[in-house]
């Protein structure tokens, strides 16, 4: 029992991370139909200004600002630099200039800090607390609820709550009424980047202490796993994102806990093949043309 | 058997080749014929059919191994000679082609993003495998291969490098043929035919789930023959040598060259194996620390072959074999500007990759 609660709560928590990842790359396909396969390198990317800003300054927290600033200019930069170039080629184009980019991210920092995997710190302990003789949730846990949390509100508000997020929703929606509206439409592409940036970021930060620490590649069994979960819940719905998320986080964990760790990677495939065979357009699809 | 005759002609200059070069030379051209292998399947898979594949590295794991467990297993019960080779191949091919097959059925239905996100989760998950049954595969480690000296006949003096340049470029010569034939024939214009416009097909009477299937597993298996050739280049076999960014280098090699053209491919395998070996003479010159010219050794090149990706996407995507083509055209317009008009520019994705 003792470990189904841990692994259940390892798996919440890993799933909040994944849930924030998968939003990112949610936010960027509803804009773009683009899907970022540039996320993860971004993140990590982030992750090593976070260390070594926080080595040279001694405080996790201005490493952990620092980041998410990053996180925000570079995915405006990334959709200035480059991918504005491919948004109106065919899908592939994009996905193959965001896979250079990830051999590109992957070389730089491979160049800059080597090959080996360094320590990434997390702010508070990750000894889980016990209630009752039970250990239950560390302070880690608690703090990536508590920001993927405080993430999601932002987020929602500002979509729902703001002329800035309706102008975002309506050029997501039909780009060319909007521009006829008044909306410019490339400014708002830029934004959504922007925010998926620092999401991705944030998420980076988060999940890079609970694994092996930072590595060019550390991210990149974190961004199958949130592809997995933004299909899972459906590409195109943020809400989805979230649920996909904790849904992959606990398989995850199960798998990991009660099979074996090295069985993880092929829980992500099976269930990415199971979601895809039997409801391709994720478990919130409404009813959709059928596509010939 | 069309093109029989440039792929005699050529495997009669390569087999000269290999005389002249020294065995380290040997080596880079066995290496480059091994990449051929998977960037030829490849290209018909992205660009003749328009199935974007970022999982070979993962089929080329699959095409490795075999010939590992095969040549140890039959070389402990006391099998030794030259066709176990042959055998343990022919394992390899047989693994990628049905672990193609099954990703093949499971893709034959997906488009853009979703595709490439599951070849991408396949080409990540797979090389847990050999941590998974470590009992086997040795996890991380690996494992080596047993390999028998060069056949007694060739010579005693025969270098190693030069009979591994020998199987390699007959693989890459063979594949090339077989590839060649294939996309002239009538199931290479049904590729394409699927790759341009679906509902067409299907009213054609064209079965476009099993066309689409069938194109994953042929890529399957030159990439499984490929995968087998480094098992014998490397005499070892480890997850590492088959993790994602192999997949990500294939793809470089295949966009570079010029998608859906096997000439293409060519260029792209050579570019693989020569710019890693520029980029290190270069930084052999420079006077740098040993920890910098570490860390410099494997990411330079990939920060180059990322950087030479975005370009070419964005620039010229019809790669090398694109820009060739636009040359050649180009003559003729000087010459005769009357017929410029009718003239299209030279393809590129664009006109590949409409869906």
């Amino acid at each position: 029992m003792d470990r189904f609660v841990f692994l259940t709560v390892d798996g919440l928590s890993r799933g909040a991370v994944y849930a924030a990842f998968a939003l990112a790359l949610v936010l960027i396909w509803r804009g773009t139909r683009i899907i970022n396969f540039a996320q993860g390198v971004m993140a990590v990317v982030t992750a090593y200004l976070a260390y070594s800003i926080s080595n040279a300054t001694g405080s996790y927290w201005v490493g952990f600002i620092v980041a998410l600033a990053s996180g925000l200019v570079l995915g405006a930069v990334v959709e200035l630099a480059v991918m504005r170039r491919v948004e109106h080629a065919p899908p592939l184009n994009a996905v193959i200039v965001a896979l250079g980019l990830v051999l590109f991210g992957q070389g730089v920092l491979g160049m800059i800090y080597g090959n080996q995997y360094r320590p990434a710190e997390a702010p508070f302990s990750r000894v889980a607390m016990t209630v009752a003789g039970v250990p239950v949730v560390s302070r880690y846990d608690l703090f990536v609820f508590g920001a993927v949390l405080v993430l999601m509100l932002a987020v929602a508000a500002l979509f729902t709550r703001t002329a800035t997020g309706l102008r975002m929703r309506a050029a997501a929606f039909e780009p060319m009424v909007s521009r006829l509206l008044g909306v410019n439409v490339a400014r708002t592409l830029t934004l959504g980047w922007a925010l998926a940036g620092l999401v991705g970021a944030l998420a980076g930060l988060l999940v890079l202490p609970t694994g092996l620490g930072l590595h060019p590649t550390a991210m990149d069994l974190v961004f199958v796993s949130a592809f997995t979960a933004a299909v899972v819940g459906g590409l195109d719905s943020p809400a989805g994102a979230v649920v996909g998320g904790l849904v992959v986080g606990l398989v995850l964990s199960y798998v990991g806990g009660y099979v074996d760790s090295a069985a993880t990677p092929l829980a992500v495939l099976g269930l990415l093949v199971a979601v895809l065979l039997v409801r391709p357009g994720g478990l919130f699809s409404g009813t959709t043309a059928r596509r010939v | 058997m069309r093109n029989l005759g440039i792929a005699a002609v050529s495997a009669a200059l390569l087999l000269a080749l290999t005389y002249l070069l020294d065995p380290f030379r040997d080596y880079q051209l066995a290496t480059a014929a091994a990449y051929l292998c998977a960037a030829a399947g490849l290209t018909v898979l992205i660009g003749v059919n328009g199935q974007l594949s970022l999982g070979h590295g993962a089929l080329m794991a699959f095409g490795a191994y075999p010939v590992a467990l095969v040549q140890n297993e039959l070389a402990d019960r006391g099998v030794s000679a030259q066709w176990t080779l042959a055998v343990s191949v022919l394992a390899g091919v047989a693994a990628a082609t049905a672990l193609g097959a099954v990703v093949g059925v499971a893709a034959a239905r997906l488009h853009g993003p979703y595709l490439a996100g599951l070849t991408l989760v396949v080409a990540v998950a797979v090389p847990s495998l050999a941590t998974l049954f470590g009992g086997v595969l040795h996890g991380d480690q690996g494992l080596s291969v047993y390999l028998l000296p060069p056949p007694a006949a060739l010579g005693p003096d025969f270098p190693f490098e030069r009979w591994q340049a020998w199987l390699a470029l007959a693989a890459a010569v063979l594949t090339m043929l077989l590839l060649a034939n294939l996309m002239r024939s009538r199931f290479g214009r049904t590729l394409r035919a699927v790759r341009d416009d679906e509902v067409a097909a299907r009213l054609a009477g064209i079965p476009v789930a099993r066309t689409r299937v069938l194109a994953f597993v042929v890529s399957a298996a030159c990439a499984g023959l490929s995968g087998a050739m480094f098992a014998i280049l490397a005499q070892s076999v480890s997850p590492s040598a088959f993790a994602l960014t192999l997949s990500l280098n294939l793809l470089l090699a295949v966009v570079v060259g010029g998608l859906g053209s096997l000439a293409g491919a060519v260029w792209g395998s050579l570019l693989l194996v020569l710019l890693p070996w520029l980029v290190d003479t270069f930084t052999a010159d420079l006077t740098l620390s040993p920890d910098l010219r570490q860390r410099l050794a494997g990411n330079l090149p990939l920060a180059i072959f990322g950087l030479l990706l975005v370009v070419v996407m964005i620039a010229a995507p019809g790669g090398v074999q694109g820009l060739l083509k636009g040359v050649l055209k180009h003559v003729p317009q000087v010459l005769a500007p009357a017929v410029r008009g009718r003239r299209r520019s030279a393809g590129g994705l664009d006109d590949r990759l409409q869906r």
